[in-house]
């Protein structure tokens, strides 16, 4: 089981990479929801895995390891807010920008990146 | 300790002017002066045990781990300058006073005045080198504030630019070589430092380290090259000219010079840099002199002429010549104070420095030009006078040397026309501006100056005089001891007398004597020989430089940081790549040796549907929807794997968060494109999958060897107190909300930071309301069908207590503040779906902002609460109460906690979610409509 579930991971994060590689908000946005899928698998494995191991006290034996699962937890919620924040900041660019590129296509008259430095002096 | 009230006084006494400066310019001066003088008093106080050759050391942990410490000290050589920055200090800021006008701020002009004096006096009394380097830095900015004080004035803010970028990067080639020290050595502390010298003359990185110490110094110091900045820095008010330029700022080079001579000098490479440059400065800031009209350019020249002399003493390698680079920095200080002073009178009291329509003074201000004569002749070095003693110094060593080998004869020749040239325009100092017939048409009719504004110069002259007579009397000690922390031993036997008879430097001085008259009375023919070069503006030459800078620069960021993501990514993903996959390869085999667990069906058809799903929304990614659809079967499988591996917690989570995740992205494809139009190459996409499968591989061979080995986990610690210690028998929780109780509070508020940041967002985000998807369909009519909104409404009570639920039983269950927090959000998020924005309004009135903000207090306010009870921050207490009919029931203080993790997170994601959410109904068009 440890083969198949390391391999799933690594197809998420191969697949999360690939989609944030693409040039469009959008995909971009799946592919970090996906990779975060991976993460949290990732760490959460780093608890080793465990079918019907306990985490409540007096359930069983052998216990689930409780630490990475907290870690986990809290990280599932942050990536939520993560990703609406990268959402949302897609949704601005494209009504200020007007359009939805993550390649660098600038619209015109939007300028070069050292145009800012111009700006200082 | 009190040493540390050295520098402390004066940093507090930043401030009192600016509180001062309501009370008149008088009481303003006062106030300033007094933490300064008490700090000379507390410097003075010290005078006993250095001249008795003790350490005065005082020394406080900072940062102890890291190995940083607070420490200051008093050597001779700290003590000397430490005695010439307060003292000329409390003079400037008596000058100052008077030379300032009403429409000067005087406050503000004090506080940067004693900044300065801070910053200076930190790097003369550091007994750390980075603590001293820190304070170099100080003294940059803080002069860069001095400079540019007269800031509507544009000369004033370009030499303030200049002096700033040119000392900066000296700075930053300092700190390069201070790193390199403390490297070598192992310490920054001073002591140790200077007992190391052997070591670091024989280290292989010790031309480095010369090089590197020399820029910043000689760029402070203004030596040829760096020398451009210092006539430019006159635009800046004279006080500070007086102060940066004779006493302080300029010196700081020249002081690091003499910290480092014990270690760093003793070389060839060390003499021939050193001396070379000295003689160079010396000789082109003298001969430049004479042709400057303006009486701060001439001054300016002469100082960068004169520091050009200390620069030579100190590459000359003889312990005589330290002592005379001691006495010329003391002497120099002096009549250079003075005489930048009697130039600002001079030009506050006749309203020109231009030397070209300045003459016949005398007869106006007869008072000052006595004091000015007597400076400048201290300058030129004329008998009786404390110049004469160092310059006569200087001249017996240059006989004495043989830096330059079979050629070392040119340095007394050279040495005796540079003080030739001296001569010259001290002379013009004097000549032009207060003989030569009546002035003519001056802006203002030319008078003595206020009593108290002559006084710093009175003081100065005085001492000119005094110690060019009894010079052994007055400044033997002092001079001693700081040549002697310059020199690092014993000082060799040596008088200061006026009179060492007959010999050969009297008879360079008597040269220099009549050469320089001869070279002013001449003056005419130099002048006009001059005047076929062509000016040199460094002014211009260094825009120029500046500007090319800023556009290679800016070429350079056009290239690198082009603004694309997909770059930025790419070049992010490679260097993980190496990162990571170099060490793999140095793992031999993958799997451990932990017992694997069995695969079965189920098993295998979860994985292979969440494989396809993956690839689905990869290969459907254009299609945003569908994409959207593939990604929640991942989710929805991650939560269920999640729930196979003993993970309950984490699936209802999962769970709750795919839900409100996809809502937001279904939200999302509203306001962007439904489809992503096909771009990339396919050797774009080649190159993409191609690194994409090999990180991917890369993760899942290190996921691999992690699961299959055996774990040594720190867990057992909170499996065995989480019942005695936290009073919840579901560990996960416990540790939210106990033992790690402040991860948990900070990751609540970066929730809420970051949904705060989501609103502001969304607020001033201009109208893009699409009326029908990218096909050109219109949104549905039919916007709350009836089925929805019954049956949700009804379900709304059923939810709430669903997540109330979820919530009590967290700490013994799984649950808690984190799910319940989600399960209630859906549940409104339901509503809002099923009966719209405006609907909802009506009926839910709560500012999701209140509640995020009472959630974070909450949390916060339990976490305080066990202080009261004398226990950490965030320490749980709880106990069992038997309720009726209830039974038995735990009252924690983790349910606090938890209810404020719970309210956070409501708030948090409704905030997201209701805001994006209105935004797609008539309400907001209407909104707009009326504004």
């Amino acid at each position: 089981m440890e083969a198949i579930f390391a391999f799933c991971v690594g197809l998420m994060t191969a697949c999360g990479l690939f989609l944030t590689l693409r040039g469009r908000t959008f995909p971009v946005v799946v592919g970090i929801t996906l990779l975060s899928y991976a993460v949290n698998l990732f760490l959460f494995s780093s608890g080793r895995l465990l079918i019907n191991g306990a985490t409540i006290l007096g359930q069983s034996d052998q216990y689930a390891d409780p630490l990475p699962q907290a870690l986990v937890l809290t990280a599932i919620v942050i990536g939520f807010a993560m990703t609406a924040f990268v959402v949302i900041l897609a949704i601005r660019a494209r009504s200020d920008l007007g359009n939805d590129h993550v390649d660098g296509r600038n619209p015109p008259g939007a300028g070069l990146p050292s145009d800012r430095l111009k700006e200082k002096n | 300790m009190s040493l540390f009230w050295i520098l402390l006084l004066p940093l507090l006494g930043t401030v009192v002017p600016l509180l001062t400066d309501r009370f008149g310019r008088t009481a303003c001066a006062f106030a300033t002066a007094a933490l300064p003088a008490m700090a000379l008093v507390l410097v003075l106080s010290h005078l006993p045990a250095v001249f008795d050759g003790q350490a005065v050391v005082a020394t406080m942990p900072w940062i102890p781990l890291l190995g940083l410490e607070l420490s200051v000290h008093l050597d001779g050589l700290a003590l000397l300058f430490a005695i010439l920055v307060l003292g000329i200090g409390l003079l400037i800021i008596l000058y100052a006073r008077y030379y300032l006008s009403d429409k000067d701020s005087m406050g503000l002009f004090y506080a940067y005045l004693i900044l300065f004096m801070t910053a200076m006096l930190g790097i003369v009394v550091s007994h750390n080198l980075l603590q001293m380097w820190v304070f170099w830095e100080m003294t940059s900015v803080s002069s860069f504030l001095l400079i540019s004080f007269w800031n509507h004035n544009s000369d004033a803010r370009k030499g303030a630019r200049m002096a700033m970028t040119v000392t900066g990067l000296g700075g930053l080639a300092l700190l390069a070589g201070v790193i390199m020290i403390g490297n070598i050595v192992g310490s920054y502390d001073l002591t140790a430092v200077l007992n190391s010298g052997d070591l670091l003359r024989e280290h292989a990185a010790y031309p480095v380290i010369v090089v590197l110490v020399l820029l910043g110094a000689f760029t402070k110091s203004a030596q040829f090259p760096f020398h451009f900045w210092l006539p430019y820095a006159m635009a800046a008010p004279t006080p500070v000219s007086a102060y940066l330029h004779s006493a302080t700022m300029v010196k700081a080079g020249i002081f690091l010079m003499a910290r480092f001579y014990p270690v760093l000098s003793g070389t060839e490479l060390w003499f021939v840099i050193v001396s070379l440059t000295g003689l160079t400065t010396l000789l082109i800031g003298a001969y430049t002199a004479l042709f400057k009209h303006d009486l701060k350019g001439l001054l300016a020249y002469s100082t960068v002429s004169h520091l050009g002399l200390i620069t030579l003493l100190l590459g000359m390698g003889s312990d005589m010549a330290a002592v005379a680079a001691v006495f010329h920095i003391i002497n120099h200080a002096i009549f250079k104070a003075s005489l930048f002073m009697a130039a600002g009178i001079i030009d506050h009291e006749t309203g020109t420095r231009d030397m070209r329509r300045l003459s016949g003074l005398w007869k106006y201000m007869p008072y000052t030009a006595t004091l000015a004569m007597v400076a400048a002749a201290s300058m030129a070095g004329v008998p009786l006078l404390n110049g004469f003693l160092s310059k006569e110094m200087f001249f017996a060593e240059t006989l004495d040397q043989s830096s330059l080998g079979s050629l070392s004869w040119m340095i007394p020749v050279l040495a005796t026309v540079g003080t030739a040239f001296s001569v010259a325009y001290s002379l013009r100092f004097i000549h032009d501006v207060f003989f030569g017939g009546e002035p003519e048409e001056l802006p203002k009719q030319p008078h003595e100056p206020p009593r108290y504004m002559r006084l710093p110069i009175d003081i100065l002259v005085a001492l000119c005089l005094l110690v060019g007579i009894w010079p052994a009397l007055l400044i033997g000690n002092l001079l001693a001891v700081a040549a002697g922390a310059v020199v690092g031993g014993d000082l060799p036997d040596y008088g200061l007398y006026i009179w060492h008879g007959f010999n050969l430097p009297l008879l360079m001085s008597a040269l220099a004597m009549t050469g320089g008259a001869y070279v002013y009375f001449n003056r005419e023919k130099l002048f006009t020989f001059q005047a076929q070069f062509p000016e040199a503006n460094a002014n211009l030459i260094f825009d120029k430089s500046v500007k090319w800078v800023m556009k290679h620069c800016a070429r350079f960021i056009d290239w690198f940081e082009n603004g694309s993501l997909q770059r930025y990514a790419f070049l992010l993903i490679l260097l993980a790549l190496v990162l990571l996959g170099l060490p793999l390869i140095d793992l031999n085999t993958t799997a451990g040796l932990r017992p694997q667990i069995p695969v079965d069906a189920v098993m295998l058809s979860g994985a292979a549907l969440l494989a396809l799903s993956s690839l689905a929304t990869v290969i459907w990614h254009r299609k945003r929807l569908i994409a959207l659809l593939m990604l929640s079967v991942v989710g929805l499988i991650v939560s269920l794997a999640f729930a196979l591996f003993s993970a309950p917690d984490l699936a209802l989570t999962q769970l709750s968060v795919e839900v409100v995740t996809i809502i937001l992205l279904l939200l999302a494809l509203f306001f962007l494109p439904q489809n992503t139009p096909k771009e990339s190459s396919p050797r774009r996409v080649a190159r993409d999958l191609t690194i994409a499968a090999i990180f991917g591989g890369i993760i899942g061979t290190i996921n691999y060897a992690i699961i299959t080995r055996p774990l040594d986990s720190i867990s057992d610690f909170f499996l065995d107190n989480a019942k005695s210690g936290g009073g919840g028998t579901n560990v996960v929780n416990v540790i939210l909300v106990d033992f790690r109780g402040f991860d948990t509070l900070g990751e609540i508020t970066v929730l809420g930071i970051a949904a705060l940041g989501i609103y502001k967002l969304i607020a001033r985000m201009g109208l893009f309301k699409p009326t029908s998807d990218d096909d050109g369909r219109p949104w549905t009519e039919d916007k709350h069908p009836m089925m929805l909104s019954v049956i949700s409404q009804g379900l709304l009570p059923l939810a709430l207590l669903v997540s109330a639920y979820i919530f009590l039983r967290g700490h013994n269950l799984p649950g808690g503040g984190f799910i319940a927090g989600l399960v209630t959000s859906i549940a409104i998020i339901q509503q809002y779906i099923a009966h719209g924005v405006d609907w909802l309004k009506d009926r839910l009135k709560l500012d999701y902002q209140k509640v995020i903000g009472s959630g974070l207090l909450i949390a916060t306010l339990t976490g305080l609460g066990s202080w009261a009870f004398g226990y950490p921050f965030l320490t749980s207490w709880y106990d069992y109460w038997t309720w009726p009919v209830i039974g038995e029931f735990e009252v924690a203080s983790a349910i606090a906690f938890d209810l404020g993790v719970y309210l956070t997170v409501v708030g948090a994601t409704m905030l997201i979610l209701a805001n994006l959410g209105q935004h797609t109904t008539t309400e907001r068009a209407r909104e707009t409509e009326h504004q």
